[in-house]
């Protein structure tokens, strides 16, 4: 299996007396930068691999790096004192740079990939009011992902005030269930902020309530949502709608797009996704499951219901040998550079450049039958 | 689409419906769940969307800038002067006083559009207010669009030239083979048809090949032969047309014996040459039925078609106003028709009145009674309302009262039957017809229309 460089590894780690969030700078990228000393790490190519260094009074050192991939210049990376857990908190050239914000929850759904806990985890937001600080000016995207960031309320605010002050050009993307939004103050409060930049991914899993409160789990959850779309639509705000795709949203994945169409035309993009398997997606593998070469038609007819109206639509996450081939323009490579793999039979596929590839933890129970390589010879025309 | 079973379950008991099609009406809002009865911000905002041309007000503007017109059609006099009569043209003082009402109107979009009589026999009047409205939008800063209803014989180079610099577009009336036209588009010479073949021609030079479009007034003689009248106007190089009764108005209906017919004739012709218009398509030739356009974004689409025709409330007052020869001013064409019988409950008033006046009249308030088709009796129970409209001008001058009685209501039958027709195809699914129709309801071209995807049954 080839791709996915982890975020995290471990290292002999020296010189801290509590958590610490650096940069990392090459020595020449150093002398130009406006972090005090403090902030930066020093990165060093050596025979056995990378080591870094804190410079000035509070001098720590990080060595003997157990996979030298993880730690490049430009990344934002965690310390832990007397740990040797080394954490990149931001990727430099990374696309799929994220933000936690919170292991809260409102919503508890069926294939929910990072399982929500009901703890107090507020010290997040400090990290990610450090991490903006030190993410390059230039960073194109960031995420922001959770639980549900928008529980956060006034801290959020917080947060995006702080990346429109750092990060003026960024785009950044904030995962959320919009159910908070049905309050039109915090709606207006949040989606104001670096309004232009910033777009609301929310995932909408059904036309009808019984469907889409089925799959958060939550009764009144549709609703909400809506009324958090409204709110959004209301503020101009930009947003993306989330279908994660499996056995509950299939049957009406055809008529949600309509629904889409004419409840929600003001949306931006729609992003019709394939089941990451984990967390509860695991647990719940038998309700979910689905192979996507048995949902290619109900999946082409909600393509083509959006494209032809003019809402642009993506496919993430699904390879494209599972794919319907008219299909193709629309499939995306979306999955995270650090979850990402190709299995062996796709080394010697023509298409590989061009396809999602798969989830570092879908295991053979996962993947589709139709998996297979393509050769040159089918694309001869 | 609902069959008539699912229909009375919907009306009487819906949790006999299979759960997926109770699925499919709640989604669209029309079955609400248990518990529920309330309507989302979002179902709101939609209807809000649906009726966005509400908050405009008018936007179409009518000059009727002279009533002189060198034919005489059967189906047409009160619409018409001779030639050389006296006292049919509209003064000055009156074109600039219409201006005035038109940007009162609030609408962003302003559509001026001339028409007659024969407008081109007044080509000067026709410059002078181009001229002033662009004058005054220099300052008003509205979307202003022109248009005109011609014969095309009086459009020469000159006049033709004026209409390419201020975009005005033309449309004309073609009533099908030079034999039918010339029947019943008498000119003295006896010669219509060809001399709008002429001005066609001189017409496309200038503004290019479809700087024209043409519409038929659909008689009793032109009901035997759909696919000919389709096929005249493919042969003229139209790529669409626009199919329409004859109108029920005026002097009109002294001759209904000889040129009128149940309306439900004329939708058995719409069906024969929707069908022919549709094997074009399917054949690859994109034509288009202008009225199925319009009929198909109402039920296809979540947004209006901006058709002032076919709204509710009724387009009539709130949408256009047409400003007559003679300094009145009505709610629409036909109430002008109306007039001219004789009929003046439609008058809204004179055009020297200011716009907030003219909409606040009597004859606006009786139209009223009958302008909101979710209101009207048998609209309110019709599972076409919320894609058709309400006729108060013809339901007040047909049937006396602007409520109208939808039984005898040929504005009814006409409907009933074109949604009836365009549901029952929509239902039937034929892959190659959802095409054509997602196109025209999207207004575009069928090649962008790859794929439909998913239509809505
Ligand atoms: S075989 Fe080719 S198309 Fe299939 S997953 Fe691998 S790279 Fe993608
Ligand atoms: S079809 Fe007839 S009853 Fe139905 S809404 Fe139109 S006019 Fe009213």
């Amino acid at each position: 299996m080839t791709g996915a460089v982890p975020l995290h590894t471990h290292a002999r780690v020296s010189g801290v007396d509590r958590p610490e969030i650096l940069k990392v700078l090459s020595p020449e990228e150093a002398v130009g930068s406006h972090l005090p000393p403090q902030d930066v790490l020093l990165f060093a190519e050596g025979i056995d691999g990378p080591s870094l260094t804190r410079p000035g009074d509070a001098p720590a050192r990080v060595e003997d790096l157990r996979d030298r991939r993880v730690i490049r210049p430009g990344d934002v990376v965690r310390l832990r004192p007397g740990g040797s857990l080394v954490s990149v908190l931001y990727r430099r050239g990374s696309t799929s740079n994220t933000l936690f914000a919170t292991e809260r929850c409102n919503s508890l759904c069926l294939m929910c990939s990072q399982p929500p806990r009901d703890e107090d985890d507020r010290w997040r937001v400090d990290e990610m009011l450090r991490v903006i600080s030190l993410v390059d000016r230039e960073e194109l995207q960031l995420g922001i992902t959770g639980g549900e960031p928008t529980l956060l309320g006034e801290d959020l605010a917080r947060v995006l005030d702080a990346i429109s002050v750092y990060l003026p050009d960024t785009q950044v993307q904030i995962l959320t269930n919009g159910r908070t939004f049905a309050d039109a103050a915090l709606a207006e409060r949040l989606a104001t902020i670096h309004r232009d930049r910033t777009v609301w991914a929310v995932p909408l899993y059904g036309d009808v309530a019984r469907l889409h409160d089925e799959v958060v789990d939550v009764e009144g959850a549709f609703r909400e949502t809506l009324d958090g779309l409204y709110q959004l639509g209301r503020l101009r705000a930009r947003v993306e709608i989330r279908v994660v795709l499996h056995q509950l949203t299939i049957p009406r994945l055809a008529q949600l797009s309509a629904f889409i169409y004419r409840r929600l035309p003001f949306v931006n993009h729609v992003a019709l996704m394939g089941l990451e398997p984990m967390g509860f997606a695991k647990t719940n593998r038998d309700r979910l499951w689905i192979d996507p070469a048995d949902y290619q038609a109900e999946l082409a007819a909600a393509v083509f219901h959006l494209a032809a109206r003019g809402l642009p639509v993506s496919i993430y996450n699904l390879p494209l040998c599972v794919l319907d081939r008219r299909l193709w323009p629309f499939a995306r490579q979306s999955i995270s550079g650090w979850k990402n793999i190709y299995p062996p039979d796709c080394k010697d596929c023509v298409v590989r450049d061009h396809c999602a590839g798969f989830f570092a933890s879908a295991g053979p129970t996962w993947r589709s039958r139709a998996v297979r390589p393509f050769q040159f010879e089918e694309f001869a025309a | 689409m609902l069959d008539a079973i699912d229909g009375v379950r919907l009306a009487e008991r819906p949790y006999e419906l299979a759960p997926s099609r109770r699925d499919d009406l709640e989604a669209r809002g029309l079955l609400t769940p248990l518990g529920s009865a309330d309507w989302s911000e979002l179902e709101r905002a939609a209807h809000r969307t649906r009726k966005s041309f509400l908050l405009d007000g008018p936007a179409l503007h009518i000059f009727v800038v002279t009533l002189r017109c060198d034919h005489s059609c059967q189906y047409c006099q009160v619409s018409r002067a001779a030639l050389t009569a006296q006292g049919f043209d509209m003064s000055l003082t009156d074109a600039e006083a219409a201006l005035d009402r038109v940007f009162e109107s609030p609408s962003p979009t302003l559509t001026i559009e001339f028409q007659g009589g024969e407008p081109a026999l007044r080509f000067d009047l026709v410059r002078h207010i181009v001229e002033s409205a662009v004058r005054r939008n220099a300052e008003a800063g509205r979307t202003l669009r022109f248009s005109m209803v011609s014969t095309l014989h009086h459009l020469g180079s000159d006049e033709l030239a004026f209409c390419r610099e201020h975009g005005i577009h033309l449309s004309t009336s073609i009533d099908g083979p030079a034999q039918l036209h010339d029947a019943q588009r008498p000119n003295p010479t006896r010669d219509a048809h060809a001399r709008t073949l002429e001005g066609l021609a001189r017409a496309r030079e200038v503004l290019g090949g479809d700087g024209v479009v043409a519409l038929p007034t659909v008689t009793r003689a032109a009901l035997a032969d759909p696919i000919g009248l389709v096929e005249h106007y493919r042969a003229l190089g139209f790529r669409s047309i626009f199919l329409r009764p004859v109108s029920p108005y005026g002097f009109a209906r002294k001759t209904k014996r000889v040129h009128g017919y149940d309306m439900d004739a004329f939708v058995g012709f719409y069906v024969r040459a929707l069908d022919h218009i549709l094997n074009l398509n399917a054949q690859g030739e994109p034509f288009e039925e202008i009225y199925a356009g319009i009929l198909l974004r109402h039920i296809l689409t979540p947004f209006h078609s901006g058709y002032v025709d076919l709204r509710s409330p009724a387009g009539a007052g709130l949408g256009v106003l047409v400003y007559n020869y003679d300094g009145q001013v009505y709610p629409s064409d036909e109430a002008r028709m109306v007039a001219e019988t004789g009929d003046r409950r439609l008058a809204l008033g004179d055009v020297q009145t200011s716009l907030d006046e003219l909409l606040d009249s009597p004859a606006m308030a009786w139209l009223r009674q009958g302008a909101v088709a979710e209101e009207l009796p048998g609209c309110d129970r019709c599972a076409f309302v919320p894609f058709c409209g309400a006729d108060p001008v013809y339901h007040g001058a047909i049937h006396g009262d602007p409520v109208g009685d939808r039984a005898t209501s040929e504005f009814c039958a006409k409907h009933m039957g074109l949604f009836r027709h365009l549901f029952r195809s929509i239902a039937d699914g034929d892959p190659t017809t959802l095409r054509t129709f997602t196109a025209w309801a999207l207004g575009k071209s069928r090649t962008d229309i790859a794929e439909p995807g998913y239509v809505e049954r």
